[in-house]
């Protein structure tokens, strides 16, 4: 078996309007490994991520996606978190009336297709407030509903610390954080780096890198991946801005 | 999938819906006659004033049209409803063992009997149109709280009953109360004495079983002075192919600063029209709460009104309806403000789901010379499919400039964000649809007692299953 996410060759359009936007995207992302997916607004960075959890307003038209070799394309968004996929949102939907607490563990049970105990889950969720130097009192309140920015933020973050998923999708999990909750949320992922968790890290930024460093970073423009490289790609693009990655784009590498 | 069929499915799924194997000791001929009132009086040997008051309310029953101003009643035909049958000679019993067996085995099978041993202070049941039990823990016996059916009430404190009798509801009200005031059968007769405070909750269980009967409740509450009560009632019925009818009328008084809650959770079958006067009358800094739980039914009118009628009174209202396809929850509630310095609000949360229909009517009336009234009025309503209604008929009578009055009103959808967004965190979608339900109920929902709190998850769960995608 292959350990990894694997997208090949994806094309996908807005399932309303039609309009494409990825245009044969291939990435892998070993199990182990943290990939940064960078690119200008518009590269259809976010998209990618939504269509890997299962978005229903996006419309696969080529390609696939496997996750450790198994074509996940079919499966509903349940179905995929269950196979051990994660998507911290860009924008974390509020859901006023369910508790924050009881909606993970609901979610922690349906991931695990088993009871899990009040002890386990309570410790589960002690660890990740911990290392998020958060208190108890995020847990009873309604699920983002009136939330900061900040506490979606690291909200979605103690979400993935306590579903444990194996491969994890962090959509501009860095935009709109000051540095200390940068901090914060890239402690939280680096908690979770080791042989069993896989991440892409999608982000406008080179900030949040230096506080996760990457494996690999990926450049996206127009719907598909234009170049690759190690960590020292992102203080380039940093340097140079994305005009000069266009013009890879154009010259088709 | 056609309306009838998915009405048969929701049918099949209603837990209550089991038939007994019981025949009514007496029933009376179908239909509505003078015959038929005098044969309920008779049954019930009541005394001369009754009767003449029932005679008199078939009356103006009859000289009422059936009101066109809300949902279609079209359908209830009052010729072929039974307005009578007595399950069993014995009324009141104050031990199971005294109930006939088969109308016994029917409240174990609700898990009645098991509810008053751990959370109940006492329960009244009424099987079709008798209460055939009545109990109430000895210790608020022995603090003279009355806790018996009205026939019991009548019969064993006649002054009190009429003192307060049809003063909070009267017959000339509207068509469906001056109907419940001639035919009125079984319901609870509730007195809590000054400064008394019932802890646990009095629960009334209504069960119909006789198919085409008609089901007319009469409870009066009497809470006094200071005092404290939590009533329940809770109605289920078998599913028949032929309407049912209820309409019950519910008179409350909260003396000087008393506090009482009535908390209904309705889940008849699909089948039944259900038309309901609840009214209570709100005295000096006393408290009353509504706390109407709407999910079954065929039709429902019911708009629990409170009367602030001294200063200090304050009254909530706390409203949760359900439409599924086929059925029309018409719901809301009234705060009459006639006294300084009251207040009140009225919480409606309305869920419409396939064909179903749900509508919010509510009356705020604020008389002239009731200085500084504040109310606050809140009604959302959620449509999980395309075909699913709502409506809303707030109206606002306002009399006095020194009232402050809250309006809010919205309309959402199931928000395929909030469904996808749970769905990826690893919840079916049906899972993550009843959530969202529950969710938006939960304002209204956290104020219920944790055992119908988690009874209402699992019916809004099973009403949830297959309702997207």
């Amino acid at each position: 078996m292959v350990n990894q996410l694997e997208i090949r060759n994806l094309h996908a359009k807005i399932a309303d309007s039609g309009e494409v936007i990825l245009k044969g995207v291939n990435l892998v992302v070993p199990k182990g490994q943290i990939h940064a997916v960078m690119g200008p607004n518009g590269a259809g960075k976010s998209t990618l991520g939504k269509i890997i959890a299962g978005d229903p307003s996006y419309e696969v038209t080529a390609g696939d996606i496997l996750v450790d070799g198994e074509s996940i394309l079919e499966l509903e968004p349940d179905e995929r978190a269950r196979k051990g996929l994660f998507l911290a949102f860009q924008y974390p939907v509020e859901v006023p009336g369910v508790s924050n607490a009881n909606f993970l563990r609901l979610a922690l049970q349906a991931k695990k297709g088993e009871e899990v105990s009040m002890m386990e889950f309570y410790d589960r969720l002690q660890r990740a407030l911990k290392t998020l130097d958060w208190d108890e009192s995020i847990l009873t309140r309604y699920l983002n509903d009136g939330f900061s920015g900040g506490e979606k933020k690291r909200n979605e973050i103690m979400h993935m610390m306590v579903l444990e998923p194996t491969y994890a999708i962090l959509d501009e999990t860095d935009s709109g954080l000051d540095i200390d909750a940068l901090k914060v949320v890239a402690k939280g992922v680096n908690a979770m780096r080791g042989p069993n968790f896989g991440a892409l890290l999608i982000t406008h930024y080179q900030r949040i890198l230096n506080y996760i460093v990457p494996d690999a970073v990926h450049v996206m423009m127009d719907g598909r991946i234009v170049t690759s490289g190690g960590p020292e790609l992102a203080l380039q693009l940093e340097e140079r801005g994305y005009e000069w990655v266009k013009e890879l784009a154009v010259t088709g590498s | 999938m056609s309306d009838t069929l998915e009405i048969e499915q929701i049918g099949s799924e209603y837990k209550y819906g089991f038939v007994d194997e019981v025949k009514p000791v007496w029933k009376a001929e179908k239909g509505l006659s003078r015959r038929v009132v005098e044969a309920i009086s008779y049954h019930k040997d009541e005394p001369a004033w009754m009767l003449e008051f029932r005679l008199k309310a078939l009356e103006i029953y009859q000289s009422k049209p059936v009101p066109t101003w809300g949902p279609d009643l079209s359908g209830l035909n009052m010729d072929e409803i039974y307005f009578y049958a007595k399950p069993t000679e014995k009324r009141d019993a104050t031990s199971w063992e005294e109930v006939p067996e088969e109308i016994r085995k029917t409240y174990e099978r609700l898990g009645i009997p098991e509810a008053e041993r751990k959370v109940l202070a006492g329960v009244g049941a009424q099987y079709d149109s008798e209460m055939v039990y009545h109990q109430v823990r000895e210790e608020l016996k022995r603090l003279g709280v009355i806790f018996v059916s009205i026939e019991e009430g009548l019969k064993q404190h006649e002054d009190l009953f009429r003192e307060y009798f049809a003063t909070v509801v009267p017959p000339e009200d509207n068509k469906y109360a001056a109907l419940n005031s001639a035919v009125w059968s079984g319901g609870s007769f509730v007195y809590v004495p000054k400064g008394v405070k019932v802890e646990l909750p009095l629960q009334a269980y209504f069960r119909v079983n006789t198919a085409e009967l008609g089901q007319f409740e009469r409870t009066i509450i009497i809470v006094d002075e200071g005092a404290e009560v939590h009533y329940i009632e809770g109605c289920t019925a078998p599913v028949y192919t032929t309407d049912s009818f209820h309409s019950g009328v519910i008179e409350i008084v909260v003396n000087e600063g008393a506090r009482s809650r009535y908390t209904t959770i309705q889940n008849w079958p699909h089948n039944m029209y259900n038309l309901v006067t609840q009214r209570a009358l709100v005295k000096k800094d006393a408290y009353h709460m509504w706390l109407d739980g709407n999910l079954g039914s065929k039709v429902t009118m019911k708009y629990p009104s409170s009367y602030l009628v001294e200063e200090g009174a304050r009254s909530d209202i706390l409203s949760i309806a359900f439409a599924s396809s086929g059925q029309h929850q018409d719901a809301g509630g009234k705060l009459i403000f006639a006294a300084p310095h009251t207040g009140g609000s009225i919480v409606s949360k309305s869920i419409s789901k396939g064909s179903g229909r749900s509508s919010y009517r509510g009356l705020i009336r604020v008389y002239e010379g009731a200085k500084h009234v504040k109310v606050n009025v809140e009604c959302d309503a959620l449509l999980i499919n395309e075909e699913s209604r709502t409506d809303t008929y707030p109206y606002m009578e306002i009399e006095d400039d020194t009232a402050t009055v809250g309006h809010e009103a919205t309309v959402s959808r199931l928000n395929d964000e909030q469904i996808f967004y749970l769905q990826s965190r690893g919840l079916p979608e049906d899972e993550a649809a009843a959530l969202i339900v529950r969710g938006f109920i939960e304002p209204v929902a956290k104020e219920l007692p944790l055992e119908y709190a988690v009874e209402l998850n699992k019916l809004i769960e099973l009403e949830m299953e297959g309702s997207v995608g």
